[in-house]
């Protein structure tokens, strides 16, 4: 039952991630990222890791996605006012996604688990994954946190403006 | 276990129609609060005092023409109010609406779903819900359309954090994310709102603001906006839109009872002598007493501050409210320690 979700969850995962890929306007493209965010949420769910599914949603579907969709909707991109972008950056990214997907293929070939049928744990309960955060991985934890934090000032910094800028404006 | 489905069936199944049915009165209730609050008489021409007043309003949003923009994406048209609907009506799965009920030998929560992830599954279907508004707006292919849903979506992405620091408050008092372990923690007087009053008035305004009720209803402000985002929409797809507000409204109040007033608790309750049965019952009629209090307390607020500027609602969430909740979360760290070592 659960290997006939899974299979039918990443069926429908890949198709909307090529949608995404595929689709000729920007703001389709975004509405099937945020359905495959829901489905790899579904994914998640299936692994009984309740607190990553609903992270998921949260911080992707709910307020990234959101974000891009905003961006996307006010800027009106419309076929005329796309960037192109030279032949030597497409070979540049087309070669280096190539090497990423060879080096994926090659770590997945050796790994024998069938992964429609990972073991149902409890790590992903709110409560377990809480503990093990904050005692076997609490360096990582803290020391990801103090990055976040100082991704919000640097962006805050950025977005500043200075105060002669502000003078100008106000003039 | 058969029939723990057969049960939860029939209380899904149940409290849908509740959610709905409520919903369809919240409208009636809504024209004659207003009424009472402008001293006029209100809807009161279809049945006695005008009970039947919703069915008409209903029927008449199927029988008006249904109308799509040529020039508009027409499936995201569609999707919008779907995706505003659906959304409201997920909420009302991990809400207990009562205690313990035992019927045929079986006992059972009055709650669909007690998961571990309660009130982060509210925040995550809360977060979701602005798709409906911005498809549905974008989609229209009109500018005031578009303007009312950025103006909705960002005023909903600012005040979900607010409102997500506000209830971090309350989870830390009470140790658990899951909302049948909150209500269950505040049983016998222990309401949060006496322990979180700060936390409890910053959820109250952020859920005024996520429902996009006035004072905060810049989206559909008609002077500026025409409609706002659903100036396009006509018959039930605006029904719709409308419906899904009343829902989030009454999935709100019902928040509000769970997080700070107890939920299904009610004073005295252990000292009545009466069967568990009958105390689940009373427990469900207080929760929804308790639920219409706050729905009307909307109403209140709605028909008597007018609405903010668009900057005042922006300073309000980001300079006032934030500052406000991320104090209260330490204040309440603070406490939790000196509460432990002394």
């Amino acid at each position: 039952m659960l290997s006939y979700l899974f299979y039918i969850l990443g069926g429908l995962t890949i198709f909307t991630a090529l949608r995404m890929i595929l689709a000729s306007n920007p703001v389709h493209s975004v509405l099937y990222l945020i359905a495959t965010f829901f489905l790899i949420s579904g994914q998640y769910l299936l692994m009984n890791a309740q607190f990553l599914f609903i992270v998921n949603l949260i911080v992707y579907a709910g307020a990234i996605m959101v974000l891009f969709l905003f961006v996307l909707m006010l800027l009106n991109l419309n076929k005329e006012t796309e960037p192109q972008k030279s032949i030597k950056s497409k070979f540049t990214m087309v070669i280096s996604a190539g090497i990423l997907m060879i080096t994926l293929l090659a770590a997945f070939i050796q790994n024998q688990h069938d992964p429609a049928s990972l073991p149902l744990t409890d790590i992903g309960l709110v409560k377990n994954l809480g503990r093990v955060l904050f005692t076997n991985y609490v360096v990582p934890f803290e020391i990801s946190s103090i990055l976040f934090l100082a991704a919000m000032v640097g962006a805050v910094l950025v977005g500043k403006q200075k105060n002669e800028e502000m003078e100008e404006i106000n003039e | 276990m058969s029939t723990l489905l057969i049960i939860k069936t029939v209380l899904i199944l149940i409290v849908f129609g509740i959610t709905l049915g409520i919903a369809m009165y919240s409208t009636y209730l809504e024209r004659k609060v207003a009424a009472f609050l402008q001293d006029r008489v209100g809807p009161d021409r279809a049945g006695p005092w005008g009970i039947l007043q919703p069915l008409a309003d209903g029927g008449k949003m199927f029988f008006k023409e249904d109308f799509i923009p040529q020039k508009s994406e027409k499936w995201l048209f569609i999707l919008g109010p779907g995706i505003a609907m659906f959304v409201a009506c997920m909420t009302s799965a991990v809400i207990p609406w009562g205690g313990n009920l035992t019927l045929f030998g079986e006992t059972f929560k009055l709650q669909v779903a007690n998961v571990d992830i309660g009130i982060l599954y509210i925040l995550g279907f809360l977060s979701i819900g602005v798709y409906g508004i911005m498809i549905g707006g974008w989609a229209s292919n009109n500018k005031y359309s578009l303007y009312g849903a950025v103006r909705a979506s960002s005023q909903m992405i600012s005040y979900e954090l607010a409102m997500g620091l506000s209830i971090l408050a309350v989870i830390m008092t009470s140790g658990s994310l899951s909302l049948g372990d909150i209500v269950e923690s505040q049983h016998g007087g222990q309401w949060n709102v006496f322990y979180q009053p700060l936390a409890f008035l910053l959820f109250i305004v952020c859920a005024f603001a996520e429902c996009n009720r006035a004072p905060f209803d810049l989206a559909e402000c008609e002077t500026e906006l025409i409609g706002g985002y659903h100036t396009e929409y006509s018959s039930m797809k605006l029904g719709f839109y409308l419906f899904a507000e009343y829902i989030n409204m009454f999935i709100s109040s019902a928040i509000i009872s769970v997080l700070f007033f107890g939920g299904y608790n009610f004073p005295f309750m252990d000292d009545l002598g009466l069967s568990e049965n009958a105390i689940t019952l009373i427990g469900v009629m207080v929760f929804f007493a308790k639920i219409t209090f706050f729905i009307f307390f909307f109403m209140w607020v709605r028909w008597t501050l007018p609405r903010f500027r668009y900057d005042q609602l922006m300073h309000l969430g980001w300079k006032t409210l934030i500052p406000l909740a991320i104090l209260n979360l330490m204040g309440t760290g603070a406490w939790l320690i000196f509460k432990d070592q002394f």
